[in-house]
């Protein structure tokens, strides 16, 4: 359990932030830039002071109003957004930095470099990695130093879009191997639908929202995606196609080699989701689902979002599709109606 | 002349361990000085750096003067001598080397100031981050990468105060073997019309500043972190 | 929970460590501060700097015909002040002195230095100006007789010969025996008392005889030869007048330069230099005048 609360000043404004975040998984900071959501993960690491504060990690107090306890004695990993590794040693040194002598707890050297796939890179220096490599090497160097808990500061924001995609599945493959709380700051989206379970939403220094990510997502507010937990129940090597259940239905997904109980992450937009009023037959659509009705927001323009419940009676998981206010008047859609929700097989992604 | 020979060595062998122990004393003083006006943020590290930075301006003869009254027994300098029932630092090789301290202390701090802001605090935070602690992060991870301004440092104050003379001059006493550096040697052999010393001396400190120049040049460039 | 829209794509924040470095290390090194000097404020600067220069070069050409610089040797500081002042208040015209040792002075003069008069601490140097054509002969006579004094800044330290041979201080000031007389004749003293190599350790050499002086004076040195027109106006500490059997007499010649061959001002100077004002105030400092032997 990680429990965070600090008030100052903050620029501009007045930063006034508290929340509490589980104590394993992916614990997203999103906002808008300059929200305060790196002055936060700094001050939980120690770099920053606010004069009236809180900080509790998993039972240890680092600030409260009687103490503070000075950075390297809390027990943080700490990505920042620029790698910021040490050019004056080797990528071995840089990651056996923060590990102490002989220590066999924790995360061991060999299994971080397999983790993020450090191998080839071990003796180079860091002026001759690129940007990708250099915050893997980033992130692995702060797992050896035994954290309680992962801070992630924007870590691949300052990556071009293919660098972002190369880097992605070892975060995927962190989220799912560790046990470690991972606070991730981040202002785009897709990453936040990507990794994280739990969601804080800041918006100029203060905290907006807070929970898990489906309730954020499917609830009142108008996140147009939605990312669900599912698991694969078969695997069509012929067609690279898995079959993931969901609580409510099931959907057929691209997917690189899977084997069945796995546990995949499904990303599904809003603009890849339609409706129809009865099931099609023939169509190369291949995510036909039951579905009924919960919700409809207008959306920009002549847009409106809709809220659906997987399954006949809707009580399944939630999904989202984006409409235009001519199809939901055309169907003569309303709240409540059953109806079928359709996915292109292309448009879903399984992570990892 | 045959005495001659004997006297130019020593003078030279002087100023070398002049040298020396200026620079070693140097680094020793002036890296906590430069640690802490790279780190500080307030106006009077300003004040503070200006102060470091006096002997770039002011004249030699400035300086020597209050030296030769700080060193003598109305100053401090006297109370120190009389530990070993001496009466004053002046004209003794420590006396030296307290001034040339005191003169060539910017031509040290200064490039160590600069590297060290240069290594900025990213570094040192992500240290932090990696359990080091405010010691460890300053010798793993500050010094190292402020290692070229440590090697211009200690080359300019070497040679710098192989240079100096209107101090020495001032409080020196010109003794032959204590206190007699090249620089007044060579004053000494053109005051007295000895050109054939005074030449062979000063162009061997000639050649010797520009073996030094091109010697730092050279090693900067490889040495810079992440150099090509 | 509010409506919240997450739509945030804004571009990623690229930040770089700007450091404004200089190219040359030497650049680096001295860079005072990251505010390099801006154009604007380099231009204010070479304005100025060249203003200083020009106004300094007119100051120097707009000197009047009449000023005579004047090479005067250390311990004749005191007086040559003083005669130059009424000098001027008889004449008009301005003696400009420069003092060092005479040494120093000479080899200067040799290097073609614009003086017209010398004021030596010797007869050697004037002497040997004459001989090297730098002077006009004729013109040489001796001004000054010089005496060496053992001056002790506390009142107790000296006490006549006695002090030298007792040898109780730690450091013996003189000037540089080479380059100014008073030295040589500070050398001769102690070699005629036989005490040279046991107090050759405890010596320490000064430039010139102010500097000599400013040892004793500043308490580094205990005792010290100087110049007895040093101690003129000064009662304090202790004295021992050297008697003038112990070193060759210190006789101090003047000469005109030839730089100063062609001005009457400087030929006047020579000549109020030997005139009764002059007398009577180099007698004050108490030196002697040189007495047909």
């Amino acid at each position: 359990m990680i429990e965070v609360g600090f008030r100052g000043l903050l620029g501009e404004f007045e930063l006034d932030a508290a929340f509490t975040a589980p104590a394993s998984g992916v614990t997203g900071l999103f906002g808008p830039s300059g929200c305060g959501k790196t002055t936060v993960l700094r001050a939980i690491a120690g770099l920053q002071r606010f004069p009236v504060g809180r900080c509790v990690v998993g039972g240890e107090i680092w600030q409260d109003e009687k103490s503070f306890v000075a950075p390297h004695r809390r027990a943080v990993g700490y990505v920042f957004q620029e790698a910021s590794l040490f050019a004056h040693l080797s990528v071995r040194a840089n990651l056996l930095y923060g590990s102490t002598r002989g220590d066999k707890g924790g995360v061991a050297f060999d299994d971080v470099v397999a983790l993020l796939g450090l191998s080839p890179l071990i003796e180079r220096r860091p002026d001759r990695l690129s940007g990708g490599e250099r915050q893997r090497v980033a992130i692995g160097r702060a797992l050896m130093s035994h954290p309680k808990v992962l801070l992630m500061d924007e870590p691949i924001s300052a990556l071009d879009a293919l660098t972002k995609d190369e880097i992605l599945p070892f975060l995927d493959r962190l989220h799912r191997s560790l046990k470690l709380p991972i606070l991730y700051v981040t202002h785009d989206r897709v990453e936040i639908e990507r990794l994280a379970d739990h969601l804080v939403l800041m918006e100029a220094g203060r905290v907006v929202a807070s929970g898990p990510l489906n309730a954020l997502q499917g609830g009142a507010a108008a996140w147009p995606s939605v990312s669900l937990e599912a698991v694969v129940t078969a695997f069509d090597p012929a067609y690279g196609q898995a079959t993931l259940a969901v609580d409510g239905g099931q959907f057929l997904a691209r997917s690189r080699e899977a084997t069945v109980g796995e546990r995949r992450r499904l990303r599904i937009d809003a603009r890849d989701v339609s409706i129809a009023c009865q099931a099609a037959t023939r169509t190369s659509i291949v995510n036909i689902l039951a579905v009924r009705v919960l919700d409809a927001e207008p959306a920009d323009g002549f847009d409106v979002l809709v809220s659906l419940g997987l399954g006949e009676d809707g009580r399944g998981a939630r999904l989202k599709a984006r409409l235009t206010k001519y199809s939901w008047d055309a169907l003569g859609l309303a709240i409540g109606a059953p109806a079928f929700a359709q996915v292109k097989g292309v448009a879903l992604e399984a992570f990892p | 002349m045959d005495g001659l020979a004997p006297d130019l060595m020593t003078s030279v062998e002087l100023t070398l361990e002049l040298a020396a122990v200026t620079t070693v004393v140097l680094l020793l003083v002036g890296t906590p000085i430069a640690w802490r006006l790279a780190r500080a943020k307030g106006w009077w590290a300003e004040v503070a750096a200006s102060l470091v930075a006096l002997p770039l301006v002011l004249p030699p003869t400035v300086l020597g003067f209050y030296l030769l009254v700080a060193l003598g027994p109305q100053g401090p300098g006297g109370a120190i001598a009389s530990l070993w029932g001496a009466r004053t630092l002046a004209f003794s090789f420590p006396g030296l080397v307290i001034g040339s301290v005191v003169y060539s202390m910017p031509f040290v701090v200064q490039p160590i100031r600069n590297a060290f802001q240069a290594v900025g605090d990213r570094p040192l935070e992500v240290a932090a981050t990696l359990r080091a602690s405010p010691t460890r992060a300053f010798w793993t991870v500050a010094v190292p990468l402020a290692g070229p301004g440590f090697l211009t440092g200690a080359v300019l104050g070497f040679a710098h105060t192989v240079g100096e003379f209107g101090i020495v001059l001032m409080i020196g006493g010109n003794i032959p073997g204590r206190t007699k550096v090249m620089s007044v040697a060579i004053y000494d052999y053109v005051e007295t019309m000895q050109w054939r010393e005074a030449n062979i001396l000063a162009g061997g400190m000639a050649a010797f500043a520009f073996c030094v120049i091109l010697a730092m040049a050279l090693i900067e460039r490889r040495l810079a972190p992440g150099a090509r | 929970m509010s409506k919240y829209l997450p739509n945030y794509y804004d571009p990623p924040v690229q930040k770089f460590a700007s450091l404004r470095r200089p190219d040359d290390f030497l650049g680096r090194a001295l860079d005072v501060g990251a505010t390099a000097a801006s154009k604007e404020s380099l231009m204010r600067w070479l304005r100025v700097l060249t203003a200083g220069i020009l106004f300094a070069a007119l100051a120097a050409a707009s000197a009047k015909a009449d000023d005579v610089p004047v090479a005067v040797a250390a311990n004749f500081t005191a007086p040559a002040k003083e005669i130059a002042a009424a000098f001027a208040t008889k004449t008009g015209h301005n003696a400009v002195l420069s003092f060092g040792a005479t040494g120093g002075l000479y080899t200067e003069i040799t290097q073609d230095a614009p003086f017209e008069v010398f004021l030596a601490a010797d007869e050697a140097r004037p002497k040997k100006a004459v001989a090297d054509g730098f002077a006009v002969p004729d013109s040489l006579f001796v001004y000054a007789v010089g005496k060496l004094v053992l001056w002790s800044k506390s009142a107790d330290a000296v006490q006549g010969e006695a002090t030298l041979r007792a040898a109780s201080f730690g450091r013996i000031a003189i000037c540089n025996p080479t380059a100014a007389p008073y030295g040589a004749a500070a050398v001769a003293t102690m070699q005629k008392l036989g005490l040279y190599d046991a107090l050759k350790p405890k010596l320490v050499q000064g430039a010139d005889i102010t500097q000599a002086f400013q040892f004793v004076d500043s308490g580094n040195a205990e005792v010290g030869f100087v110049a007895l027109s040093q101690l003129a106006g000064n009662s304090g500490g202790s004295r021992w007048v050297v008697p003038q059997d112990l070193y060759p007499p210190i006789k101090q010649d003047a000469v005109l330069l030839k730089k100063g061959a062609g001005h009457e001002a400087a030929k006047a100077f020579l000549a109020f230099l030997k005139g009764p004002e002059a007398h009577e105030i180099i007698e004050k400092y108490g030196y002697d005048f040189d007495k047909p032997s």
